[in-house]
Formats: C-alpha cells, structure tokens, sequence
C-alpha cells in the first residue's frame, strides 16, 4: 500500500503547498505576530521540514528541537488558539490543492502529534 | 574510493554513500533535517568536482548555477572538495582605474582587477580598506559588456570605508577586493518569464546590471525596473536608463521620489508602494531587489504575499558601511 506521503505526491506536494501555506500564515491575523522581523527563506525552509513531517515524510523529527524552536515564541504567548489557527490553515491549503478530505484528516492528525513539544508541555 | 575534501580535511566517502552520511562516519556533521532532498537544510557549495545532478534537484537556478548541493542527495561519483563555509573568499588585487561621482552620495568605482574575475551582473564583493577594515558593495558592471568591473558607493553616516573610497581613493591606487559572491542574478532559462527589480539608493547599481544582464543573454519578456530615493538629487543614471527603456518595448524604468517633490518624469512615493500599484499580482514574476535592508525585508514579504514564489525571491543582504 501507497504510504500518505506518496499518495499526497510526495515531494512535489511540499514543493506545492509551502508557497501556498506560508502565504496564509504570513496573512493570518491570529498568528502573524509571531513572524515579525524573521528571515524569511530561513522561515520558509523550516516550513518545508514541516509540510514534509505532516505529510508522513520522511523527517527526523526530535520532539527536543521543536521544544527549543518554538521556547521564545512561547515565551511570547504562543497557546492551542495559535496552534489550531496553523492546523487549520494546514488544511485550507490542502484544499486548496483539491487534496482529499480523509488525506487531509490524516495530515491534521500528524501535526497534532506535535502539539505539546511546540507548546513546550 | 571517492575522496571528500572539506575544512582542509580528506575524508573517504564509499561508493553508493551520500556525502552527509560519509561525513557522519567521519564524526563531521552538517546541519540536516529531513535527510531526503527536501527541506535544504543540508545546503552545501562544491569549491571543486562533480555534482551528480539528483544533488540539485529542486534548488534554485541561482544556487545550482553556483554549485550549490544537497549533502544527503549527494553521491559522490569522483573526489570533491566543499566549501565549508567559514573560509573567507579569496583575496584579489585590483588597481582603481576611475573614481566618478553619480550623484551628491554616490561615486562609481571603477577597478581593474590583476587576475581575472568571474562573476555575475547583480552579485557582490568584500572591499578592503585594510585588513581588518572591509565592506561589502554591489557589482554594478556587467560580465562580458563592460571592461572593468564597477561599484557604486554611498557615503554612509560616519561610514569609515565609503568615507575613504570618497575622499582618498584615486585612480592608479591598487586595492584589495574578494572574489564576488552573492546568489542575486538573473539565470537564462525563462527568457518570456516577467520581471521586477525594486532598488533604493545605490542598489540601482545592482538592478541596472542585472537588467542589462537579461537583456544581453535575450530575455524578451516584461522587465519592470523601480528606483526609490528619498530625495531627488538621489536618482542618477536617469539617461543612460530611459535609453535602454526607450530601446527596449518590454522595459520599464520608474524612478521615485518620497520625500520630495519629484521632479518631472519622476513618481511621487514609496518605490515598493508604487510598484506593487502597478502590479498587484506577482503570480509568476521573478523579483529582485537591493538597497536599504528594511526596504528589502518588507519588499520580500509584500512580494511573497503578492504572488511571488518565494524561490523566485532575489535579494542579497546590502551592508551599508
């Protein structure tokens, strides 16, 4: 059977969505604060590592390293309203991509698997 | 046995091995991520060797039309050396054949460098007054159409270098300049693809290169060139453009003026303001930009929300002195 990340078209799917994503999370009142003054390809890399963990790819994801990436932003008030908002422009941007509603649910719940290390919980 | 050469060391990388694995055994680590080709943390230049192809799958043209890699897609087919970062660039002597003035901030350097230069319309190089004392300037010449190579510098506040270059340097004086880096040019490739060069103060230098550049290698699609001063003795180059504007259908040049009245043939306004007016939509343009680092910063962001593909972003940091 076809792993998510292949079904979702591997890494042409990341290549798609992160212009996609990042777009609305730089046009997203509740959570763009938070992208303030950052370098943006820098920013837009992290991005890609992240689309690519969502979809299932391969990553080497350390629950440590997105503790310490994300400490000063919960320092500056980063909560579950912030992480939800993410979530859902996640999603947004895969329909956008007419990505299936159950491909979706399956990425969401990946993402949400990170939850406590962003928030640092 | 594929040899990796990297700090000044050799390591063996077996054959079938990636570089970023090879390494590893060896206890050198490069930064890495998702260890697929896909994040780019991994970035890597090549000083020397070949570069199997799968290694820049999905970079920039920029970064691949200067030998940049992906370690963890790297196999190494024969010995390879990487840059590993740290190095400075190598150190050239240049003799200074004219200093000119552009305008009340700005002269034009004109060098002539002892060994020959490669480099690209649009990339910069590390000027050194002496040897603790550099700055980095912009290449406003082009390869291939202009003799010698040529910066404009702006006389920054207190600025020590630019202070020096106004005041003391004179023709005939033999400097020391780096070889020119900077991954801000224009790659042949999409002759028809449309685009946007946003510039303020000496950063016209660059754009105007790069302009020149596309224009030389046949790009034949629309090309929008935006110069932003805040003053109006600030604008220069103002003939020599609109020629090449005038000789050209898909050129554009749009000088700006914010602070004061402009003066005829001149906008009145913010150069980013006034071109994003004029073009709303960016979908599919490739930008370039150069100048103040806060115009930069916001430009990139206004033209990332505008449309633009982020890898089709251009712009190197611009350190006044």
């Amino acid at each position: 059977m076809q792993s998510l990340y292949e079904r979702l078209g591997g890494e042409a799917a990341v290549n798609a969505a992160v212009d996609i994503f990042y777009r609305k999370v730089l046009k997203d009142g509740r959570i763009r604060q938070f992208f303030d003054g950052i370098d943006m390809e820098r920013q837009a890399a992290k991005q890609k590592a992240f689309l690519t963990l969502a979809f299932g790819g391969p990553n080497q994801y350390s629950g440590v390293d997105m503790r310490r990436g994300h400490a000063h932003l919960v320092a500056k008030g980063l909560n579950d309203t912030h992480f939800d908002a993410v979530v859902e422009l996640l999603g947004a941007t895969l329909t956008e991509l007419k990505v299936p509603a159950e491909l979706i649910t399956q990425v969401a719940a990946i993402a949400e698997t990170t939850r406590n290390d962003v928030l640092g919980r | 046995m594929p040899k990796v050469l990297y700090g000044g060391q050799s390591y063996d990388c077996p054959p079938g091995v990636s570089l970023l694995d090879g390494l590893a055994a060896h206890g050198v680590q490069i930064p890495s991520s998702c260890r697929s080709g896909v994040c780019q943390n991994c970035l890597v230049r090549a000083a020397s060797g070949e570069i199997p192809p799968a290694a820049q799958a999905g970079l920039k043209p920029a970064l691949r039309a200067r030998n940049y890699l992906l370690a963890c897609r790297c196999v190494p087919k024969g010995d390879i050396e990487i840059a590993s970062g740290e190095e400075p660039l190598p150190r050239i002597r240049a003799e200074v054949a004219a200093v000119g003035r552009l305008n009340a901030q700005i002269v034009s350097l004109r060098l002539r460098p002892a060994q020959p230069f490669e480099y690209r319309a649009g990339q910069y190089l590390r000027l050194f007054m002496d040897d603790r004392t550099s700055r980095c300037y912009s290449l406003a010449s082009v390869p291939h159409l202009d003799s010698e190579i040529e910066l404009h510098v702006k006389r920054a506040p207190q600025g020590r270098v630019s202070g020096w270059i106004h005041e003391a340097v004179r023709a005939g004086q033999v400097l020391t300049i780096s070889e020119a880096t900077g991954e801000s040019f224009y790659v042949p490739g999409q002759p028809g693809q449309p685009l946007l060069l946003i510039g303020t103060g000496c950063g016209l230098g660059s754009l105007a290169g790069i302009v020149r550049d596309a224009l030389h290698q046949g790009h034949t699609g629309p090309i929008r060139l935006y110069h932003g001063s805040r003053r109006a003795d600030g604008l220069y180059r103002t003939e020599e453009l609109s020629r090449i504007a005038a000789g050209h259908p898909n050129v554009r040049f749009v000088q700006c003026v914010s602070r004061e009245t402009a003066p005829a043939g001149a906008e009145q306004g913010n150069a980013l303001q006034i071109a994003l007016s004029e073009t709303p939509d960016l979908t599919g343009w490739r930008v370039f930009l150069c100048g103040d680092q806060d115009m930069v910063a916001s430009a990139r962001r206004e033209a990332f929300l505008a449309g633009a593909s982020m890898s089709a972003i251009h712009a190197d940091p611009f350190m006044p002195s």
